[in-house]
């Protein structure tokens, strides 16, 4: 038998290149000072704190155009630009960009890194500046009404009151939901994707298997990797295999790999990748280690966890919508089974006794809950036309782009859109002094 | 209640012609007023609900087929996937002014238990449907000796999804079981033209090709 390969290797990103990412990111970022704490549900004012984010496109000149994207647990807010860590596109460029469903010629495009996350938003592999040192578990436990209030403020700063939509998948979903419920008045259309109002048994078992596999790694060392100079990769790494199944689906696994081998035709007899769909797993997981912080990851499968709308509202998930204004376009996969359309078919019960105005689509794809993520026609074209009509509700068209809040100049290009936040402050204080 | 002893204001009906929509779709659209909030069941692809939203109606869809649901949410509809026998329950009392089964009665499990939760939601239903008492169908049953097809009903017995049929006259009687009360009722011929309305009801059931009644909720306790 042949000696065993590491299966998830150190990453190539080195150590610091991270902890200088979640300090000093490549985004734009707003700091909150310790007169502006975050209020926390686990009673902890968090302060100072700071939320990086990206946008894309122009805000129009009444401020009706801006569209908040909420991401998944792992991803981040380069939508649509190539990461600062690995160089590569960002995660939903086939959704966001001129033309796309996510017009950037149309809409103005906020994606803000949530809190607990490790991509310039305040979060365990931040430093905590009480110690100098990085906050790791010392981090206090966020939710996802947590995240939802960070966003306020961080659209309270940028001068946008009301969103004309949040979009967002799985956990983004989650958070486009906690919006919806906590701040209806703010969001004029929500369109939640492969998500649930509240998180399963399994899925909570699922989180459970990737937060032991992380924290039975020597080198998680309780937390403190960052000061003990280690790196929990093998733990990290099965936590993201474990994950990835659950975001595929037997037949999609099925189609990509079969029983295929990896580079040979006949068993190794051995613990080797011999099956491609191994080999494929253990990219997966080391690629995971490379740009992700293993302490963020249990903060945040925490606080998808920990969601459930209707237990806030006394157990009934009506009540969570009553009265809302807010048009919803609700969508989910065939084969997602982490996600399943039973959960979206209840939220749709749930808003249609509130008489919310709600559609609901449910697409034919055997690409499991990652659908969402991929190329899938049928999805673009109903987002695309859900926009389109909420925009003509909310009279888009008729309006300019503001010349006073410069934005820059627009480029074809997505990725060079990102708004100077200054120009947007500066504009914000020429108004509020009258001056023009 | 004998069907002739119903008093039917009958009148106002004009179907528009102009345009490419059905003309019991007009005929629907005529019935409701602009700004109402409408439910309509069964919306295939959504074509009376963007008739209803030209006219300034806050419409909303509950369709079966996933096909058919995609493409109004594509439209910009707001449609939801789902099943009139099984879904309606889910909405509360009073929650539209008008709840829309087009040409859907016929393939519900439960028709009756279907109208009643439509004017449970709405304040009143609007329900058109075939009408088995058609003199082609009755023929093709006498003479032919085969279950009736028809252009707008082409499926065999033993795949059509219609499993309930009825005739005008069964359908007043059902209304007149579950103390539904009849605000109007039309019957249209095979060109979609309204059966002129001083001829006596056997007329209607036997020229009718299709029935399209206006119902609010009965008297209580009677």
């Amino acid at each position: 038998m042949t000696d065993v390969v590491p299966s998830i290797p150190s990453p190539a990103i080195h150590s610091e290149d991270r902890a200088q990412e979640a300090d000093h990111p490549a985004s734009q970022v707003v700091k909150f000072g310790i007169d502006q704490p975050l209020r926390l549900d686990c009673g902890v004012d968090l302060a100072p704190f700071q939320i990086a984010y990206q946008t894309y496109g122009q805000l129009n000149a009444d401020r009706s155009n801006a569209i908040l994207i909420c991401h998944a647990l792992t991803l981040d807010q380069h939508v649509a630009n190539s990461h600062p860590l690995t160089g590569k596109a960002g995660w939903w460029e086939i959704m966001v960009g001129p033309g796309r469903p996510l017009d950037t010629d149309k809409y103005f495009i906020i994606c803000s890194n949530v809190i607990g996350g490790c991509m310039g938003s305040t979060g365990p592999a931040s430093t905590n500046p009480a110690t100098g040192k990085v906050w790791g578990l010392d981090f206090p436990v966020v939710t996802i009404p947590d995240m939802v209030r960070a966003q306020t403020m961080l659209l309270d700063r940028l001068g946008v009151e009301t969103l004309f939509c949040v979009i967002g998948g799985s956990m983004g979903g989650m958070q486009v939901l906690q919006w919806t419920a906590a701040y209806p008045e703010r969001v004029f259309s929500a369109l939640p994707v492969a998500c649930s109002t509240r998180h399963s048994a399994q899925n909570i078992a699922f989180h459970e298997l990737g937060r032991q596999a992380v924290m039975a790694d020597p080198d998680w060392r309780g937390g403190r990797y960052f000061d003990q100079r280690t790196h929990p990769h093998r733990g990290l790494g099965v936590a993201r295999m474990a994950g990835h199944i659950t975001y595929l689906s037997d037949a999609a696994l099925h189609r990509k790999f079969g029983r295929r081998m990896q580079d040979r035709d006949l068993p190794t007899f051995s613990f080797d990748a011999d099956f491609q769909v191994e080999s494929y797993l253990r990219y997966q997981g080391s690629s995971f280690v490379e740009r992700f912080d293993a302490n963020s990851y249990l903060y945040l499968t925490r606080a998808m966890d920990y969601f459930d709308i209707a237990a806030d509202h006394g157990g009934v998930l009506a009540k969570a919508f009553a009265g809302i204004k807010t048009r919803f376009c609700v969508v989910s996969f065939t084969s997602d089974w982490l996600f399943p359309t039973s959960e979206s078919r209840a939220l749709v019960h749930a808003l249609n006794a509130s008489s919310a105005r709600v559609s609901f689509a449910e697409i034919d794809t055997d690409r499991g809950h990652d659908a969402f993520l991929l190329d899938v026609p049928e999805f673009f074209d109903i987002s695309r036309a859900f926009l389109q009509s909420a925009g003509k509700a909310r009279g888009l068209d008729s309006v300019a782009f503001s010349s006073e809040v410069d934005t820059g100049s627009h480029s074809n290009q997505a990725r060079a859109d990102c708004v100077d936040l200054s120009a947007v402050e500066n504009a914000l204080k020429r108004k509020s002094s009258g001056g023009g | 209640m004998a069907l002739q002893e119903q008093a039917l204001p009958l009148g106002g009906v004009a179907p528009d012609r102009t345009g490419n929509f059905r003309t019991d779709h007009l005929l629907v659209a005529e019935m409701i007023g602009r700004g109402a909030k409408v439910l309509d069941v069964g919306c295939g692809d959504g074509e009376l609900l963007q008739l209803l939203e030209s006219r300034g109606i806050d419409g909303r869809g509950i369709e079966l087929s996933r096909e058919g649901v995609n493409r109004c949410v594509a439209k910009g509809l707001a449609v939801v996937q789902g099943d009139a026998d099984t879904d309606l329950v889910n909405y509360p009392d009073d929650a539209f002014d008008y709840v829309v089964l087009s040409q859907t009665l016929q393939a519900t499990r439960q028709p009756k238990v279907v109208l009643e939760n439509l004017l449970r939601i709405g304040r009143r239903a609007i329900v058109s449907f075939p009408n088995f008492g058609f003199w082609k169908m009755r023929l093709q049953l006498l003479i032919g000796g085969h279950m009736p097809r028809t252009e707008n009903l082409p499926a065999t017995w033993y795949d059509t999804a219609n499993i309930h049929f009825c005739t005008i006259k069964d359908f007043v009687e059902l209304c007149d079981a579950i103390n539904v009360k009849m605000e109007r009722a039309v019957a249209l011929d095979l060109y979609g033209r309204p059966v002129p309305l001083n001829l006596p009801w056997w007329v209607w059931n036997m020229f009718g090709e299709q029935g399209v009644f206006l119902l609010s909720r009965g008297r209580v306790g009677r």
